[in-house]
């Protein structure tokens, strides 16, 4: 018991280090841009008292961290003791406060455009997680029973198309396929519930290639086992041997799965919103933030999403431990 | 051998060829607009026709095979030198420096998902071919440190490694001559998986305009001057070339693994 309870004690305290770190991570991020970032945002021909008033504004006047070597004035390096009073502790009591600055371009407060945005990315992800569902389990399960037979051959090959397609390239060519030549969906956006389709389709469809092979193996481990044949014995049918016995213990691997791809579609729907233009947070990351050097917006959706993927696989580890009856005895 | 890990070998063998002798495949110049042959369909002049500009979309997708090898294979060989020093060290000396290593400093990196720190490093850092290498060889490492470090720890136990140190064989020669020859064999296939990886990323993070820059004929690059809905409608092909260069060379690395880690389980080889 108090093994356990250390166990548990030091997988959190490594936990609370990693967040720690890469919190820190992402408030350092500033500091690696070329030049100035005031600059950068305002461009060349910004007066000097604007690029002061900027950057007091956004706490960029601060020295960068606790301590620094710059060059004094003889141009030596020195060692130099910057104080409590740094971008780095500001960013951090900010975060604190849940204040992750202003945006460098249109001044509005960060927590605010990702509360915007968040949703729709977190509803793409689950949508992408149906779609990838829908798919592999009937397909898998058939495969599975059927070994070698049409269904498993033709899993196969989606399995395959799955997993080569990048989604940039399939995304584009599902909206060559469904919006420009038969015009059945929207292209990009988000203004009715069909606008979701291709996004989630796209963006699920590796996982439902990873699924579906998982599903299939699971499916044809689990039939070999004595318990299979106990209630064939017993007169169940095949079907109800499927889905009531087979399925209920093959599922095990398949949530662990899920829940380790959802930082795969984490990412992935980066690349999917910018396709679509499906207005979540990976556009705001990338149009709004990287492309108009919103240095500030970037901090935050790095910020957010990598916290996200943290705790999604703290919970994804912690509900694998309990429900495997192994760990847990033991 | 497996027969999708032999077409993985011939593609990818392909590939490298096509992207070593570029120039000579192409025959036309990568660069040459003619704004009076735009989107023309794939014809005998042009056998992947041209793009928005005019340009031969033939030469510029051999010309990207090589932008992708250059990436993918500085980042593999760079990420795996890094990554088997590091994990080699952690595994074979233990101590504080593996469990930092092993505990937290591989955690903080596999903490981001996906691209993500490669997306926010090239964010600040600008974009250019040498800071998207840097990148992708920042989030690369881990996974070699990792295995290597496993492999490490397993072979360390070996009776010859007892005998060799009994023998009086320094560490670092143990290291070198009797450790990793053993270690290696799952680091192939991991080079050969990491290969995709790179090319995939090298493509996903141009496309978003965060890889190579335009006018380089990177293959994501191409990509995305490519989807918009006018040119989907008259000029598919301009789409559909490239995708279906990067769809063949990362499945190719994909099967070339795979196929090889198959093939090199001993438990396969006893049959």
């Amino acid at each position: 018991m108090k093994h356990k309870l250390f166990g548990t004690l030091r997988r959190l305290i490594i936990l609370l280090l990693v967040v720690w770190t890469v919190v820190s991570l992402v408030t350092i991020l500033i500091e690696l841009v070329p030049g100035d970032p005031a600059v950068a945002v305002l461009g060349d021909q910004a007066t000097p008292e604007q690029i002061a008033q900027f950057r007091e504004k956004h706490g960029l006047d601060r020295p960068s961290f606790f301590f620094s070597f710059s060059a004094d004035a003889n141009g030596e390096r020195r060692f130099r003791w910057n104080g409590f009073d740094n971008r780095y502790t500001e960013y951090w009591r900010g975060i604190l406060h849940g204040d992750m600055g202003r945006s460098f371009r249109t001044d509005r407060p960060v927590i605010d455009l990702i509360r915007e945005r968040y949703p729709a990315t977190i509803e793409l992800a689950f949508a992408a997680l149906l779609v990838a569902v829908i798919i592999a389990i009937p397909l898998g399960v058939v495969a599975g029973s059927n070994r070698n037979g049409l269904i498993d051959n033709v899993a196969s090959v989606v399995a395959l198309v799955g997993i080569s397609l990048p989604g940039f390239v399939m995304g584009p060519m599902l909206v060559y396929v469904f919006a420009v030549k038969l015009g059945w969906l929207a292209p990009s956006g988000w203004f009715e519930w069909s606008d979701i389709v291709l996004p989630a389709v796209t963006l699920g469809a590796a996982l439902s290639a990873i699924l579906t092979r998982m599903v299939r193996s699971s499916v044809i481990e689990e039939l070999s086992e004595d318990y299979v044949r106990t209630a064939r014995a017993k007169g169940l049918s095949n079907r109800k041997v499927l889905y009531k016995h087979v399925l209920k213990n093959g599922l095990i691997p398949v949530v662990t799965i899920i829940g380790l791809q959802l930082g795969v579609l984490l990412a992935g729907a980066i690349i999917t919103e910018k396709i679509f233009a499906w207005p979540g947070i990976g556009l705001l990351l990338v149009d709004d933030g990287i492309n108009k050097r919103d240095y500030r917006v970037v901090q935050g959706c790095v910020l957010v999403v990598s916290v996200t993927y943290i705790i999604a696989n703290s919970l994804t580890d912690m509900i694998y431990r309990w429900l495997d009856p192994r760990i847990r005895v033991s | 051998m497996n027969r999708l890990a032999k077409f993985g070998i011939v593609v990818a063998l392909l590939f490298v060829f096509v992207a070593v002798f570029a120039p000579w495949i192409a025959g036309q110049d990568v660069g040459l607009t003619d704004l009076g042959r735009r989107y023309l369909a794939p014809s005998s002049k042009h056998w992947f026709g041209t793009d928005a500009t005019g340009r031969d979309v033939f030469a510029r997708v051999v010309f990207g095979a090589r932008i992708s090898l250059t990436v993918g294979l500085t980042v593999v060989i760079v990420s795996s030198i890094i990554g088997t020093l590091l994990g080699a060290f952690a595994g074979y000396y233990g101590g504080w420096f593996d469990r930092i290593m092993s505990g937290y400093v591989f955690n903080v990196f596999l903490a981001f998902p996906g691209l993500l720190l490669a997306i926010a490093l090239v964010a600040f850092l600008g974009a250019g071919i040498n800071k998207l290498i840097f990148a992708l060889c920042v989030i690369g490492w881990v996974g070699y440190a990792r295995l290597i470090r496993g492999q490490v720890l397993k072979v360390r136990e070996y009776d010859f490694v007892q005998a060799a140190r009994a023998m009086g064989a320094g560490d670092f020669r143990i290291l070198v001559r009797h450790i990793l020859p053993n270690a290696i064999q799952p680091l192939i296939v991991q080079a050969s998986l990491g290969m995709a990886g790179a090319v995939l990323s090298e493509a996903s993070l141009s496309f978003l305009g965060l890889g190579v820059p335009p006018p380089a004929p990177s293959w994501g690059v191409m990509i995305e001057e490519a989807r918009d809905l006018s040119t989907l409608q008259i000029a598919p092909h301009v789409l559909f070339f490239p995708g279906l260069a990067i769809a063949l060379t990362v499945l190719a690395f994909n099967f070339m693994g795979d196929g090889l880690r198959e093939y090199l389980d001993p438990k396969q080889r006893l049959r």
